[in-house]
């Protein structure tokens, strides 16, 4: 019997068109325009001016508080420019452009041919979980499952809660995404190296990977590489959306439930991506920061559709070009996966740490239906997995009843659109829900300052 | 006696008690309100718009009702014909209060400004600007969907069906502001009412470099600082490549309005070469 998280949930078609299919590493970019709040906290702070010289892997902007996370040069080359550059968004942010001569791109090109690693075994072996954090910390590393919250902050859990398991989020319940179902069919030890790094770091004594059934071949796979330690268990999960949601997760693997208002740690769990740990295995193993992603580009009319390894900063178009470019019939081009994910506005951007995946659907997919008057058929009720009422909170915050909205519990709400998903009538549930959190978080903070 | 004559004098007569006991209790329990208070809000709007700093008319109404001096209490939906009144009901002067009118600091009009991507979700400017810079490349400009004009309680705005953006009608307007609040790219901005209604303004809020802006909407203010050189009353300073008018320093010489060259300053007046769109 396979576990899987109590309340709600919905499933999507999985589309996952590119399961299974082997990582390709995409050449290195000549130009990356590297974004400073590429994670959720303070952005961090850059020095470099024009006419600066940078090598890959160098430290380019440094954290900008204790939630916020280092970023790095993601090639060598000169700083061409400090400047706005505006987001797939439109949104314009701060950044600065690096570009490599063909003499930096060689150097690069040797640089990853020869990659050695920094520390042997032994000297891994050696690491406290104080040194094990410093490292994860200086090589900005974030949670790449999406949200991009700094991994070293989570492994640090605030005075009075102590950390029980660490559950890797293996789960991808996205519809077609699957870089980290490649990923961990091609670099399994590595993960499990990763794993056993951020127990310790964390102080844990148990591990619980979780994947969806969805991934028979890595459930396997990990299964028979973590064999060796019996701290680590992997554990096969039911399919089902928003499994790979923190407290889903939380609840399908240990079967606690977050408090409302609570952190992850109130159960004794922290939760990372198993991207994440193999981000901290290569930092760890070869000192190498947190400067390239597998990022899926999908979609059913694309032409060479795949998991691509590529450097972070790296424009978005030039991503998809070699993936055989947009596709004519595209209706929406989505940072993400379909549920969660979000359309752009201009594909002109840099990639950055959380960029999983790179969509493009077809018009007729991706088009609205037409709205409708609310059944009261309480679909929404049903199918969101934190429990809350989704028409009642999405009603109150078309109306602007914030202090209503807030009583119902807005701020529980993760987002993940399976009111919207499910609705019969195609009711823009979770866009008014996504408007009533953002201003009710506005009006929490500013009482909190008071 | 009939059973018809026994209900009615028993019913009377529960009537007439539950009279007698309702008289004795309004009598007993009477609140002694200002009679002021009524009167004043008679005077006001009632639209409880909130602009007054207060949680509605009638709060406001107790407030002047009871206070020294009516220095900080003006409504601007009221507008000061009534606020003179008031001052006379309650036997104090009112304070003078420039009068106040919504402006809209953006012309990306279609024409000026191409729409480059589809919204499809629900029609909320807040929405929208939570998602995306919007379907035009300008990162400042009006979102158009309609925020300000659901947000006033006076009808004085309206979507303009061929430029996309709000009109303000600057006879309904009361310069309560709620617009201006709604507005998520705080665009609106309320200005001085001007002499005769004559008021020079820039219908642009875009801070992006020059050419950058221009690429953006034809009609950006591009930041180049000519109409600072023209002004002969120092009302007008640029920052972060954006021009911007104070109305209290500003005479409407209008120099500053044929001076621009994207036309971006907008004025109320009729001029030959530039139309008035407000």
């Amino acid at each position: 019997m396979l576990h899987t998280f109590r309340k709600g949930g919905v499933h999507p078609p999985e589309s996952k068109l590119t399961a299974s299919d082997k990582i390709i590493f995409v050449e290195l970019p000549r130009e990356v325009v590297i974004t400073f709040a590429q994670h959720i906290g303070a952005p961090a702070k850059c020095e470099l001016k024009k006419g600066d010289h940078v090598d890959r892997g160098d430290l380019i902007a440094a954290a900008g508080g204790f939630v916020s996370a280092n970023v790095h040069a993601s090639i060598s080359g000169t700083v061409t420019k400090v400047d706005k550059y505006k987001t797939a968004f439109g949104i314009p942010v701060d950044t600065v452009t690096i570009t490599a001569t063909d003499e930096d791109h060689l150097h690069d090109l040797d640089a990853m041919a020869a990659m050695k690693p920094l520390r042997s075994d032994e000297e891994i072996a050696a690491l406290d979980s104080k040194e094990l954090v410093a490292i994860i910390d200086a090589a900005g590393i974030v949670g790449l499952g999406g949200a991009t919250f700094p991994t070293k902050v989570k492994l640090s859990p605030p005075p009075g809660s102590k950390a029980e398991v660490l559950i890797i989020n293996a789960v991808e319940c996205e519809p077609y995404l699957t870089n980290d179902h490649a990923l961990m069919l091609e670099h399994s030890d590595e993960i499990i190296a990763g794993v056993r790094m951020l127990m310790k770091a964390a102080g844990v004594d148990r591990a619980i990977i979780g994947i969806e059934a969805n991934k028979g071949n890595a459930i396997e796979l990990l299964t028979r590489k973590a064999a060796f330690d019996s701290r680590i268990e992997v554990m096969g999960l039911k399919v089902k959306y928003p499994q790979g949601g923190e407290k889903q997760l939380i609840d399908a693997t240990i079967g606690k439930e977050v408090p409302s208002g609570a952190l992850p740690i109130a159960t004794g769990a922290i939760v990372q991506n198993v991207a994440t740990a193999y981000a901290v295995y290569e930092a760890v193993k070869f000192g190498k920061p947190l400067i390239e992603r597998v990022v899926t580009v999908t979609g059913p009319s694309v032409e060479r559709p795949g998991n691509y390894r590529a450097a972070i900063g790296m424009n978005i178009k030039a991503l998809i070009d070699v993936a055989g470019g947009v596709p004519a019939d595209t209706g929406k081009i989505i940072l993400g996966g379909p549920m969660m994910g979000k359309s752009v506005v201009q594909i002109d951007a840099p990639t950055v740490k959380g960029t999983s995946g790179i969509l493009m659907l077809p018009e007729k997919d991706s088009v609205r239906r037409k709205v409708e008057p609310c059944i009261r058929c309480a679909a929404c009720v049903s199918a969101c997995p934190m429990g809350l009422e989704p028409y009642l909170i999405s009603t109150l915050s078309r109306l602007g009843r914030w202090d209503e909205v807030e009583k119902a519990k807005v701020m529980n709400c993760i987002e993940c659109g399976c009111c919207s998903f499910t609705c019969p009538s195609s009711r823009p549930i979770l866009d008014y829900i996504r408007l009533g959190k953002t201003t009710v978080g506005g009006i929490i903070r500013a009482r909190q300052q008071k | 006696m009939s059973p018809i004559i026994i209900a009615i004098l028993i019913l009377g007569g529960i009537g007439i008690l539950s009279a007698l006991i309702l008289f004795i209790v309004s009598k007993r329990f009477y609140v002694k309100e200002d009679p002021r208070i009524e009167q004043i809000e008679a005077l006001l709007p009632g639209a409880n718009c909130g602009s007054c700093g207060r949680s509605g008319c009638h709060d406001f109404a107790c407030a002047c009702a009871s206070a020294d001096s009516l220095d900080n209490l003006m409504c601007p939906g009221a507008g000061e014909e009534a606020m003179g009144k008031i001052a006379e009901i309650v036997g104090l002067t009112a304070s003078a209060a420039k009068p106040m009118v919504a402006v809209l600091r953006c012309n990306g009009a279609c024409e000026n400004r191409p729409v480059t991507s589809n919204y499809d979700g629900p029609r909320s400017c807040a929405i929208l600007s939570s998602l995306s810079a919007g379907t035009t490349d300008c990162p400042y400009g009006c979102l158009g969907c309609g925020d300000c004009v659901a947000a006033c309680r006076f009808g004085a705005l309206h979507m303009d069906p061929v430029t996309g953006l709000p009109v303000v009608d600057a006879e309904k307007c009361t310069g309560c502001g709620a617009c201006a609040k709604a507005c998520p790219r705080h665009i609106i901005e309320l200005r001085a009412k001007g002499p005769k209604g004559l008021r020079v303004w820039v219908a642009c809020a875009n801070k992006d470099r020059g050419a950058q802006a221009r690429k953006e909407c034809s009609a950006a203010c591009i930041g180049c600082g000519k109409c600072l050189k023209v002004c002969p009353f120092e009302a007008i300073t640029v920052a972060d490549n954006l021009a911007y008018i104070d109305f209290e320093k500003c005479r409407l010489c209008h120099k500053c309005v044929a001076e621009c060259p994207t036309k971006a300053i907008h004025t109320t007046r009729i001029v030959k070469e530039t139309k008035v769109t407000e």
